[in-house]
């Protein structure tokens, strides 16, 4: 199988990969980016959220080979270099509230919640509980209303 | 009054070691020491007695100053997000005048001479931890201030410290960096100390962010799986289709050997109480990655033999447990007898309570509580090294000891050539107290003599994993009608055996608790005493448990807040309805029967700030519940929204229905340390109980779980989140800490179960409520075990593509 090239947080990296292998073990196993997390392998838990060219989606349902060369993947490692900080303002606001407890959904959540307020101000409006409420990443620790004081915190410093 | 004095031990080391034992017994008594002094913090010099001590150093937990000023402590318990390394670095910090930030604490390894004390459950770790680490830490400020009373040439009762120095009352000042050689020990020798009043603390009580959220939020947190151990590929296993089954053969070996990526495949045992004989087997891969081992998995062709409990389902279980649910005896004129070989525990004497009270009603209810699964987001994980004789595994287990115990058992190895590194957990919910991804890991790497990353599939973690047991919980009232009170009250819980084996930690309690019948007298039992309460002043009062099956028939384990989970909602809710007939509201109700101040003082705080009573529209209404656990009281006001525009809202494949919108939390657990994570704690619990009440469950028919991974198992998410959360931190009741871990989840499913049947009109009185009405997803295939990963997802965002309709569990 040909060497194949991915953009992943903002590198050229080449990976020798069959076509099948979803692109969150490319990451993973692979490439050693650990910061989107498996919870399931099937799309609903969403622990794995990252980006692709700005947008959400979910890299434990897609097969390393839809991946083009200039398709660029953000993980959680690479979310403040969007911004061209240390930190993203979501993952301030994360660390403010304080919201993390075991932690490990966390990456998913942050992920979801900037693509969510992308979309919303993109939109013209600003977040609201009823958007928040269609979030779909588990959280087993139960952490989710400060996730929500969170997303609106961080909303207003994108 | 003289302050009581702490032994702990200055240790031989480069710079400062300081240790204490993590048993209660290093308190000293004023008396028994030579010539005792007044000074805070004085450490006595005991070395020329010590020197040849037999007192054991090697069980002490330890402190050290490191050569930059900073502070290390290797903490004996698993940190699986409940904050436990927090609190210890903000007690190690309050004590020693250094910034908390500057304080680090990492996990240890399995200790075996620590017996008992290094298990992580029963929301025990603050209570354990709270004197020890505040000696140790007291026993290292004290020698810092003793290296630099020479420098600064002042005594050192004159020395304070704060921000990582020492001050002189003239106000020079020395760091901490430059005294952690001079305060150093050339030999281990016993000290002793003093603490800080609680009255001069400054950080314990304050609100203290946890010591991992930037790397927790950045990516950069390090869970088992995301170590960097060289060779250890990733490896999942083939399960039975059936609990516990066992694998007959494999039929294609050489042909998922051959798949790509693939490196080994091998059959092991699956047992997880090793040495009892309970066998079930599956088949391991290993490969480049995990997702190449999910189709191998997949592509196995295994012929397999029969389960532990094929053909049982839900409805047998619940006709066994009906079968074994012992006759009430409430009123009973005198003692209560054994019945049914259940042992009654009697808390409040009949005595006299029937005189004059004229006739009594009474009320006669069963609840049941389905299954449930405590699974936390990161699955079941263990990294195994086990070659040459030796084996060394990285996993979070709440315990070491007996996780390494059982490897040097299944490994055929002494123990001590076993070593047990504990990893910072994604949640842990009692799930690891079990030790099962650790002896499936070194099985596989011993069998195959390779290193090995072994994580469970999701849908082994619904379908063989542990779970929290189906039980009903029978409650029979009396009351007068007449006289206005309650005659008696009695409840009987009935469970199919919860595996408390491991959670005991001991070996030898261990072994013995495996002998038939075991777990139930001298385990299930003790936990239900223990733990069992009636927070009210009902009459007469009797309480009992029985449990059906061998502890391993099937794979139960410590759920988050044990029996309270279902013992206390279906209470609560009786109570409610012995407040209505009484024609009393539910909230004065309790207040007028809790007999403890904290409990009284918790319902009070809910009432005032929750706005108990107030006018809410037809079909919301609330639920107020109060509960004693763990040192600490909490009270749980919830309102609930049943009607249609709330209810029928459509997110596609979510849970829907009724929306718990506002919760008011209440809490005393004496001392609390750090209020932010306590508060953490209670919301969490409330999620929990949400789940509990209306979706959260497992199905079980004809020997295994429908359920096969989250969506399918609906613990609560965003779309059942309480909009509002409010929870009230109670001022300090005394001074120790109580625990909080799991305080908050029977409260919470209680409160939650009141106000929905508040809001319905009618009692609910089997949960979760929607466990019955429907399986409202697609089950997913059995043979091949894991369900594979769809291929379109830059599609199917934020929904799956195969998320269905919305689910209303009470429609």
């Amino acid at each position: 199988m040909p060497p194949r090239t991915l953009s992943v947080n903002g590198r050229q990296v080449t990976v020798d990969i069959e076509d099948d292998v979803r692109l969150l073990w490319v990451l993973r196993d692979v490439l050693g980016i650990t910061g989107p997390k498996y919870g399931c392998g099937i799309n609903v838990c969403k622990a794995c959220t990252s980006h692709i060219n700005g947008r959400a989606f979910n890299p434990c349902s897609v097969p390393v080979s839809r991946i083009g060369p200039t398709d660029e993947i953000t993980t959680i490692e690479g979310l403040p270099d969007t911004v061209g900080a240390d930190l993203h303002p979501m993952q301030e606001a994360w660390i403010d509230r304080d919201v993390p407890q075991c932690g490990y959904c966390q990456p998913g959540q942050i992920m979801a919640a900037v693509d969510l307020v992308k979309k919303v101000q993109a939109d013209g409006g600003s977040i609201t509980d009823d958007d928040i409420d269609e979030i779909r990443n588990m959280c087993a620790c139960g952490t989710y209303a400060r996730i929500r004081e969170a997303i609106k915190q961080g909303a207003e410093n994108m | 009054m003289q302050r009581r004095r702490f032994l702990g031990y200055l240790i031989a080391a480069p710079t400062l070691a300081v240790g204490a034992k993590l048993t209660g017994d290093s308190v000293l008594s004023a008396e028994a020491l030579p010539s005792p002094t007044p000074e805070v913090s004085e450490v006595y010099d005991l070395s020329d007695l010590l020197l040849d001590s037999t007192r054991p150093t090697a069980n002490l937990i330890t402190i050290v100053v490191n050569s930059d000023g900073t502070v290390s402590f290797t903490i004996p318990r698993a940190e699986s997000g409940q904050g436990i390394t927090t609190t210890a670095a903000m007690l190690i910090a309050e004590e020693m005048g250094i910034d908390v930030s500057d304080v680090t604490v990492d996990l240890a390894d399995a200790r075996p001479e620590l017996l008992f004390n290094q298990q992580t459950q029963g929301s025990a770790s603050v209570i354990s931890i709270y004197t020890p680490v505040r000696v140790a830490a007291a026993l290292a400020r004290g020698r810092l201030v003793e290296a630099a009373a020479t420098i600064l040439g002042d005594e050192a009762e004159n020395l304070r410290t704060t921000g990582g120095r020492v001050l002189s009352t003239a106000g020079s000042s020395v760091p901490f960096a430059e005294l952690a050689a001079a305060a150093a020990n050339e030999v281990t020798r016993e000290a002793i100390t003093e603490l800080k009043p609680v009255d001069e603390f400054e950080i314990i009580g304050t609100e203290q962010r946890r010591d991992d959220v930037v790397a927790a939020v950045t990516g950069r947190k390090k869970y088992t799986m995301d170590l960097d151990v060289p060779d250890a590929l990733p490896t999942m296993i083939a399960r039975p289709p059936t609990i516990k089954g066992t694998v007959e053969s494999v039929n294609n070996l050489a042909q998922v050997k051959g798949m790509p990526g693939v490196t080994d495949v091998v059959e092991i045992s699956t047992d997880a109480e090793p040495g009892r004989g309970t066998t079930s087997s599956a088949v391991a891969v290993r490969a480049r990655t995990f997702g190449q081992c999910i189709d191998a998995v997949n592509a196995l062709d295994i012929s397999w033999g029969r389960g532990n409990v094929d053909g049982e389902s839900d409805a047998s279980i619940l006709e066994q447990l009906r079968a074994a649910d012992a006759p009430a005896n409430l009123p009973s004129p005198g003692p209560l007898d054994e019945v049914g070989g259940q042992l009654p525990l009697v808390t409040e004497p009949v005595g006299d309570v029937l005189d004059g009270v004229g006739a009594v009603e009474t009320i006669d209810q069963e609840f049941v509580f389905y299954w449930r699964s405590n699974a936390a987001m990161e699955p079941n994980v263990a990294i195994a090294d086990v070659r040459d004789g030796e084996a060394e595994i990285w996993t979070p287990s709440q315990i070491p000891i007996v996780t390494q115990t059982q490897l040097a058992q299944v490994l055929d190895l002494p123990q001590s050539q076993v070593t047990v590194h504990v990893p910072r957990g994604g949640g842990a919910f009692g799930r690891r107290l079990f030790s099962d991804a650790a002896l499936d890991a070194a099985r596989v790497s011993k069998e195959i003599g390779k290193p090995v990353r072994l994580m469970w599939h999701r849908a082994d973690e619904c379908r063989a994993g542990r779970v929290h047991p189906m039980c009903i919980s029978r409650v029979r009232a009396t009351y007068s009608p007449t006289a206005g009170e309650v005659v008696s009250f009695e409840q009987r819980h009935t469970s199919v055996a919860t595996d408390y084996t491991e959670s005991f930690g001991d070996m030898i309690t261990s072994q013995a608790a495996k002998l038939p019948f075991a777990n139930e007298l001298t385990l299930s039992q003790t936990v239900f005493l223990l733990t069992a309460s009636v927070p009210y002043d009902l009459g007469a009062i009797a309480l009992g448990y029985n449990e059906i099956f061998d502890f391993d028939r099937f794979a139960t384990g410590s759920v988050r807040n044990l029996n309270n989970q279902d013992f206390r909602p279906a209470q609560e809710l009786v109570v409610d309805q012995l407040a209505a007939r009484l024609g009393e509201d539910p909230l004065e109700f309790r207040l007028d029967r809790v007999e403890d101040e904290r409990a009284k003082a918790v319902l009070e705080a809910v009432r005032d700030e929750g706005g108990w009573g107030e006018d809410l529209p037809e079909g919301v209404a609330q639920g107020v519940v109060v509960h004693n656990e763990y040192k600490g009281s909490v009270a749980v006001l919830a309102e609930v929204d049943t009607r249609p525009g709330t209810a029928e809202r459509e997110i596609p494949g979510a849970t829907t229905g009724p929306r718990v919108r506002k919760v008011t939390v209440a809490v005393d657990v004496g001392l609390p340390i750090n209020p932010l994570g306590l508060k953490a704690q209670m919301e969490g619990g409330v999620m929990t109980g949400i789940s509990h009440v209306f979706t959260g469950s497992l199905h079980l028919r004809d020997g295994n779980f429908l359920e096969g991974s989250w969506d399918d198992y609906r613990y609560t998410r965003h779309w059942n989140a309480p909009p509002e959360i409010d929870v009230i931190v109670m001022p300090p009741s005394g001074d120790r800490p109580g625990g909080a871990g799991e305080l908050a989840v029977g409260a919470a499913t209680a409160a939650v179960a009141c106000a929905y049947a508040r809001a319905v009109g009618e009692m609910p009185t089997s949960f979760p409520i929607g466990h019955t009405k429907d399986v409202p997803f697609e089950v997913k295939d059995f043979v091949p075990p894991l369900p594979p990963s769809p291929t379109d997802g830059l599609e199917a965002y934020p929904a799956p593509s195969a998320a269905g309709p919305a689910f209303n569990p009470a429609s």
